[in-house]
């Protein structure tokens, strides 16, 4: 799948992050930029001077590390300036190795040790149902991350409380940090295992745009069920010595050469 | 005292919107009352303390007040990371009912002993530990809960526990009760948590029999602890016993010691009284493992005296 320039810009935009950094998980992020942008470009209501807005909908980013990608989309919309993203993980930054929510504007919650994202999301869900409010909720959760028990525990609940203004999102890039997903913990059948547990399911090519815009503007997918997406993404998308690389999940002491080759795989993908 | 907690939930839930309870599959006929009335705002949840404690932080991320309540143990040990990530670190004003504090479980065996809560709990930053002596302190306490600020936990005795707090102390979250002073000077400071305080109070009396005074400091806040009413007792005693149902290691004994650290350089002998360092060998009741562990009344008594003739 060809990116186009808007994709290329915010990978762009993660790489000068991790240029600023000299670190981070460069892999996660990758792979989930056609995801956020799609959200933030065409779904998701929100106001980036007014982050508070209470009718505005939730994206929860549960799968933490990968939040170069979210500062990326974030700062594209005017959340916080986009010369901050040179001051990732740097001592005083409001951009950590994770995403802090309070100190981040338009981050909706901490999250960084996995499995958090979707009880907190349910429990915004069922806010909005209470107050009678259309605010949706949407999670985005990877692949590796659904390992986690606390995971299936919350894909309960929302099939248990009908949750149908609430979405996953799955990351699904088949690849963690030790390896390929079907061999450190199979997940298949993985459609299966979300319809099992209550929830309307479809799958994507998760760096399609058009298919993404297709799935996530005509959610909910069913009523009175809670959404699963699953977007079928490449780890490390957009450089091609990251792609399907465990070793690129996450790396430290990144030196400029590096960066540059990012930045010429990035120019040479685009065209 | 948990009939007095759920009870003031319900009452709360008629007053303020906001406020939400959630289970996590408690019984038959639990807070029936509310589920009753406002059924939006009641939640039976599966046993999921992870998602329970979460979806909870969710609710309060968007101005919901959630009491939740389970066996305490399944909310500290198993639901630990959800409270420190999801509660503590986000400041949300989610309060945690913990059934069984201590050793009520004790025919139960070590999963359901929550002789470690204090501990684990006190640690988190922003996270205000409560253990009241008794039913009419739990309404005091309950009426506050509203509106303080971050998480509470909040442990739950057995039930039916002697009433030995008054009206007229007053309370207020984070503020010991004087609820015994000692006659004369070079007496012993008991400082006490939960309803080790009431078995403290005996003992204090039949000391105080022998001639032996004391002052019973009742710290129902284990966190923020009241440093100041500590210190303030410390001038004039002769020694300070602290008498926990919880270990001795890392708990409100723990606490105590750590604020005289911090704040004096020199201070009175102090013994420290809990449960042994050890997973209960034991069944019985509750006064079976208060026995074993030297917590019965008579038997604060004895220690402190023997305490009290080694100095």
């Amino acid at each position: 799948m060809p990116l186009d320039d808007r994709s290329i810009y915010l990978r762009k935009l993660v790489v000068r992050g991790l240029a600023g950094g000299g670190r981070g998980h460069l892999g996660p992020a990758m792979s989930l930029i056609e995801i956020l942008r799609v959200l933030y470009d065409d779904v998701l209501r929100f106001q980036p001077q007014n982050p508070s807005w209470k009718n505005r909908d939730r994206c929860i980013l549960s799968k933490g590390h990968g939040c170069l990608g979210l500062y990326a989309i974030l700062a594209d919309q005017g959340y916080f300036p986009l010369e901050t993203m040179d001051t990732f993980c740097q001592r005083d930054s409001i951009l950590g190795g994770h995403p802090e929510a309070g100190k981040i504007p338009g981050v909706e919650a901490s999250t960084g040790s996995l499995g958090h994202g979707m009880s907190i999301g349910i429990g915004m869900a069922l806010a909005a149902r209470m107050e009678k409010r259309d605010s949706r909720v949407f999670v985005i959760v990877g692949d590796g991350e659904i390992n986690e028990g606390s995971v299936w525990e919350a894909a309960l609940s929302a099939g248990k409380h009908c949750l149908d203004n609430f979405t996953v999102l799955v990351d699904c890039n088949k690849v963690q940090a030790s390896g390929p997903t079907r061999e450190i913990q199979d997940l298949e059948p993985l459609l299966d295992k979300w319809r099992s547990f209550g929830f309307a399911v479809t799958e994507v090519d998760g760096h399609d745009i058009n298919a993404l815009r297709s799935a996530l503007v005509s959610l909910p997918l069913a009523a009175r069920k809670p959404s699963a997406v699953i977007c079928h993404t490449t780890k490390g998308k957009g450089i091609p010595f990251a792609e399907n690389n465990p070793e690129w999940h996450h790396k430290a002491k990144i030196g400029p050469e590096e960066i540059s080759s990012m930045i010429i795989a990035l120019d040479n993908y685009h065209a | 005292m948990r009939k007095a907690c759920l009870d003031a939930v319900h009452l709360l839930a008629k007053r303020d919107p906001r406020v939400v309870f959630i289970g996590s599959d408690l019984g038959p006929a639990v807070m029936e009352g509310m589920k009753k009335e406002f059924p939006e705002r009641y939640f039976m949840e599966g046993i999921s303390e992870a998602n329970v404690i979460g979806m909870a932080a969710g609710l309060a991320m968007d101005g919901f007040i959630p009491y939740v309540n389970t066996i305490a143990t399944f909310i500290t040990r198993r639901g630990f990371e959800q409270v420190a990530l999801d509660l503590c670190l986000h400041h949300l004003p989610v309060r945690l009912i913990g059934n069984g504090g201590g050793v009520v479980y004790a025919p139960l065996g070590p999963t359901h002993l929550a002789v470690d809560d204090f501990a684990l709990m006190r640690v988190l930053p922003n996270m205000t530990v409560m253990a009241v002596s008794d039913a009419d302190e739990m309404r005091r306490l309950m009426e506050l809960s509203l509106d303080w600020p971050g998480p509470i936990y909040i442990r739950l005795a057995k039930g039916g526990d002697k009433i030995i707090s008054k009206e007229g102390n007053g309370f207020a979250i984070g503020k010991a009760i004087t609820m015994r002073k000692a006659a004369t000077a070079d007496s012993v400071l008991f400082a006490t948590t939960g309803i080790m305080t009431t078995n403290t109070l005996s003992a204090a009396e039949a000391m105080a029999e022998k001639g032996i005074e004391s002052t019973v400091l009742h710290f129902h806040t284990i966190k923020p602890l009241d440093v100041a009413a500590l210190l303030a007792h410390v001038a004039g005693t002769r020694a300070i016993v602290t008498v926990e149902e919880h270990s001795r290691t890392g708990g409100f004994g723990s606490a105590i010691v750590e604020a005289l650290t911090d704040n004096l350089t020199a201070f009175p002998p102090v013994k420290r009284l809990g449960l042994q360092d050890d997973f209960s060998k034991h069944y019985g009741t509750q006064n079976d493992l208060f026995e074993v562990n030297g917590l019965m009344p008579c038997q604060i008594a004895e220690t402190t005296e023997r305490f009290l003739n080694q100095l």
